[in-house]
């Protein structure tokens, strides 16, 4: 009975190890977004270089990716591409151009090209508080009812487009 | 050229440390002496090898070897030649090193120092720190390679992380290493005893010095991080219960406890088993929150480096030392059998409940520290665990064994009567008494206030009555001069953690802050100090541009105090340098935002008694040193003898 008492320390320890492994196996830069399921906060805002921007009402209808990215950022010009090709595929990808200067995002756009189907400019970054984005490049799917779906951050990669998002953004085009 | 020589250092290094793992061992099996010896060399060569791979790798950092992998990752040529040098250990790869360097010193320390201790022994020791060697140096080379190259070559590096440029760099890391890394001969010994099957009180008198070397360096670790975390965090917390400062606390908990629980095996031969288990534990904890830093299982603002790859090999690496260390104890301990008997009211009793507190303490650490990793292997929730759980679980059980320190080192060994650590306390009691009594009449209702005061008081009298006690009676002067270094140290630290009590009550109650704009000419009062803004300028750094924002403090006369917002182009990061003011009655700290109109957002804190948190934990490092200083670790004094203690 006395020898037990002695193997307490390594039982608990080889438990320990066993959750320690399966911690190891979670993706720790994983981060849920509360926004999930949940309809797009409210707002319109302005857009760049005096072009309309847009409002949460005017992108319901369709599912498409709001993508949101500042001229500063210097993973976005790397997703930038990656943008044009979802794009040409079909997807309406809106912009919103977050605590940035209008007129260094419009130069910036001028010279990389401009994937978007409409631009916002959130210079106080109010909106991009109520989405809850803690840095750019993020990209939000957002459902035909307005509802966000799925939350990208970092820039997207090709395989983050071929082997999550167009395949969720395909799924939410055939729901009724 | 620099770093391939490191980099055949380190693999050197690597065949040395197993060599020493093996043959010392089979030495010490078959009693051949040779080969016990050569385990004595293994550990020299092996830290020369070491230091060897560690000077190639700041000369390329110093020298801005962009062909390094880790020098392009981590140096921009614009920064500092002390941060370019503090760079070596401010990366995954480089601390690492930093860490097997330390390893490999202790080694050779143990081979050098150890020549008092049994041949068999110190064969055993060497060899069990030489697999802990090996199993580091396998993982930096196979996963963590510091000599790594780059081809192309770029032209510049990335800077190194801003709020690491900061002196506070330069000695945080290898303070905490040395406190880590040297509970590992703490470990050692432990396990070398479970393979020998022996332990007694010489045990003991060995091991001490070596645990209470590497507590001071925690100690003072954790406090400089502490203080570093107040002045660059920007809103002058002073602890966070972020998991890697758990990581630290942890190992310091146990650790503090080994301490005690040693001391009670070398005077009186018991508590044989528990010490053991206590030295594997402390190690264990200290790998763990290597595990921790350098896994990222869990989200942390230390984890400047996260790799599962590396996560895997420590995790192996935990369950081999940690694992095997306890399997050997459930097969070897119960053998081992003590003698010594005392009674329920005793100096032993005082420390096995100052034990048990701690080993509660540091399991509450463990678990909050934990949960969320815990959790998400039942469930798919990600949750964070803050400072309301240690509100509710550490305070509870510190403030009982804050109350028992006193009581320890008043009791006598083996046998003592409550009536009788009463009366020699009557003093710390009455003027505590008294205090609490003030604190309430004069905190206005404030419980928590006055009663952490008066465990200050408590502490600090206790600690004062430990040398009344030995300096009272006839020829005080000749007890003064005789009363051993350990009994300074003993008191030192005691006071000390008095000292920390009465920081910590100070400035979570009194604490007062102030956010607003404000403008140039303005004054505000913030505690008992007024605060006017000068103005604000633009300034250039050596790799930053900086706001500084210049205020004139009046508490105690009139005195100047800059807060900055550095902007560092080369990796678009912010940081903020607090302006602190410091006084014997606290802190006053400001701490400047952005720019508004004609205003600039300030954060004005008055932070009572805060420095004496500091104060306090310096005071117990300095206590472990006396206590180190103390002649009875350098001199064979009186050893009894041996007995074995071993059934086997």
């Amino acid at each position: 009975m006395k020898r037990l008492i002695f193997l307490v320390p390594v039982v608990l320890f080889a438990a320990l190890i066993a959750v320690f492994a399966h911690g190891l196996t979670q993706d720790p830069s994983r981060i849920p977004s509360v926004m999930i399921d949940r309809p797009l906060p409210t707002f319109e805002l302005a857009g760049l270089d005096g072009k309309p921007g847009f409002a949460s009402s005017d992108v319901a209808g369709e599912p498409h990716l709001l993508n949101l990215f500042a001229s500063w950022c210097a993973a976005c010009p790397q997703e930038h591409p990656m943008l044009f090709q979802i794009a040409a595929s079909g997807v309406p990808v809106f912009g919103i151009d977050w605590k940035d200067d209008p007129a260094a995002a419009a130069k910036w756009l001028a010279q990389l090209g401009n994937p978007y189907r409409r631009i916002a400019a959130d210079p106080t970054a109010r909106t991009g508080i109520d989405l809850g984005v803690t840095g750019v490049p993020e990209t939000f799917v957002v459902d035909k009812h307005g509802r966000i779906r799925y939350k990208q951050t970092g820039p997207i990669t090709a395989a983050d487009w071929s082997g999550t998002l167009q395949p969720m953004l395909a799924k939410l085009r055939s729901e009724a | 050229m620099a770093a391939e020589i490191g980099h055949f250092a380190l693999i050197l290094a690597l065949v040395l440390a197993l060599f020493q793992a093996t043959v010392p061992l089979y030495g010490a099996a078959r009693g051949d002496l040779a080969l016990m010896a050569a385990g004595r060399a293994a550990a020299t060569l092996q830290a020369g090898f070491i230091v060897t791979a560690f000077a190639a790798l700041a000369f390329a950092f110093v020298r801005l070897d962009f062909s390094l992998a880790v020098v392009a990752a981590n140096t921009h040529s614009t920064q500092p030649l002390v941060y370019r040098f503090a760079g070596v250990w401010g990366n995954h790869e480089g601390s690492m090193l930093l860490w097997v360097l330390i390893l490999g010193l202790f080694g050779a320390g143990v081979a050098w120092y150890g020549d008092n201790l049994r041949a068999s022994f110190q064969a055993r020791v060497l060899a069990v720190q030489g697999m802990i060697g090996a199993a580091f140096l396998a993982f930096l080379l196979f996963t963590s390679n510091p000599f790594a190259r780059l081809s192309p070559v770029p032209a510049d590096g990335a800077e190194l992380n801003p709020l690491l440029q900061d002196p506070g760099l330069v000695i945080h890391p290898p303070l905490l290493y040395l406190g880590y890394v040297g509970f590992s001969v703490a470990f050692a010994f432990a396990a070398a005893a479970l393979i020998e099957g022996r332990v007694d009180a010489a045990w003991a008198r060995w091991v001490r010095p070596w645990v209470l070397a590497a507590w001071v360096c925690l100690t003072c670790g954790i406090t400089l991080g502490s203080v570093w975390a107040y002045y660059t965090l920007g809103w002058g917390g002073w602890w966070f219960w972020d998991p890697v400062e758990n990581a630290s606390l942890m190992p310091w908990l146990l650790g503090t406890a080994l301490l005690h629980s040693a001391l009670v095996l070398e005077r009186r031969g018991a508590l044989i088993g528990w010490t053991i288990l206590l030295a594997i534990l402390t190690f264990s904890l200290s790998l763990i929150g290597t595990f921790l830093v350098r896994s990222g299982i869990l989200t942390s603002v230390h984890s400047f480096a996260v790799d599962p790859k590396r996560g895997v090999f420590i995790l192996a690496i935990i369950v081999g030392a940690t694992g095997g260390a306890l399997a050997l104890f459930a097969a070897r301990a119960p053998a081992m059998q003590s003698g010594a008997l005392f009674g329920r009211v005793s100096r032993e009793t005082g420390l096995v409940l100052n034990n048990l507190f701690l080993l509660a303490l540091t399991s509450v650490v463990f678990l909050g520290t934990f949960y969320p990793v815990i959790m998400e292997a039942f469930s798919t929730d990600k949750i964070s665990v803050g400072p309301p759980y240690y509100a509710l679980t550490f305070a509870p059980l510190a403030v009982p064994l804050l109350v028992l320190v006193v009581f320890g080192p008043m009791l006598m060994w083996k046998r003592d009567s409550v009536s009788g650590v009463v009366r020699r306390l009557r003093a710390p009691l009455v003027t505590t008494g008294v205090a609490l009594a003030a604190g309430l009449a004069l905190a206005g209702g404030k419980v928590a206030a006055a009663g952490g005061l008066a465990l200050a008081v408590w502490l600090v009298m206790g600690a004062a009555a430990i040398l009344v006690r030995r300096w009272s009676g006839s020829d005080t002067l000749r007890k003064v001069r005789t009363t051993p270094m350990s009994v300074y140290g003993l008191a030192l630290a005691h006071a000390g953690l008095g000292v920390l009590v009465a920081g910590v009550t100070a400035v979570t109650v009194w604490q007062t802050s102030k956010i607003l704009v404000m403008q140039p000419g303005q004054t505000i009062a913030i505690g008992p100090a007024h605060l006017r803004l000068n103005g604000m300028r633009e300034a250039l750094g050596p790799n930053y541009v900086t706001l500084i924002a210049s205020f004139t403090l009046d508490r105690q006369g009139l005195r100047p105090l800059t807060s900055e917002r550095r902007f560092y182009p080369a990796s678009r990061t912010q940081t903020t340098q607090a302006g602190i003011a410091s006084f014997l009655a606290g802190n006053s700290y400001v701490a400047v935002g952005e720019l508004q109109g004609t205003g600039i957002v300030v954060r004005a804190y008055d932070h009572p008694l805060v420095g004496w948190i500091w104060a306090g934990a310096v005071m117990m490092a300095a206590g472990g040193m006396a206590s180190l200083a103390d002649r009875r670790f350098r001199v064979g004094a009186a050893r009894p003898a041996a007995a074995r203690l071993a059934v086997a």
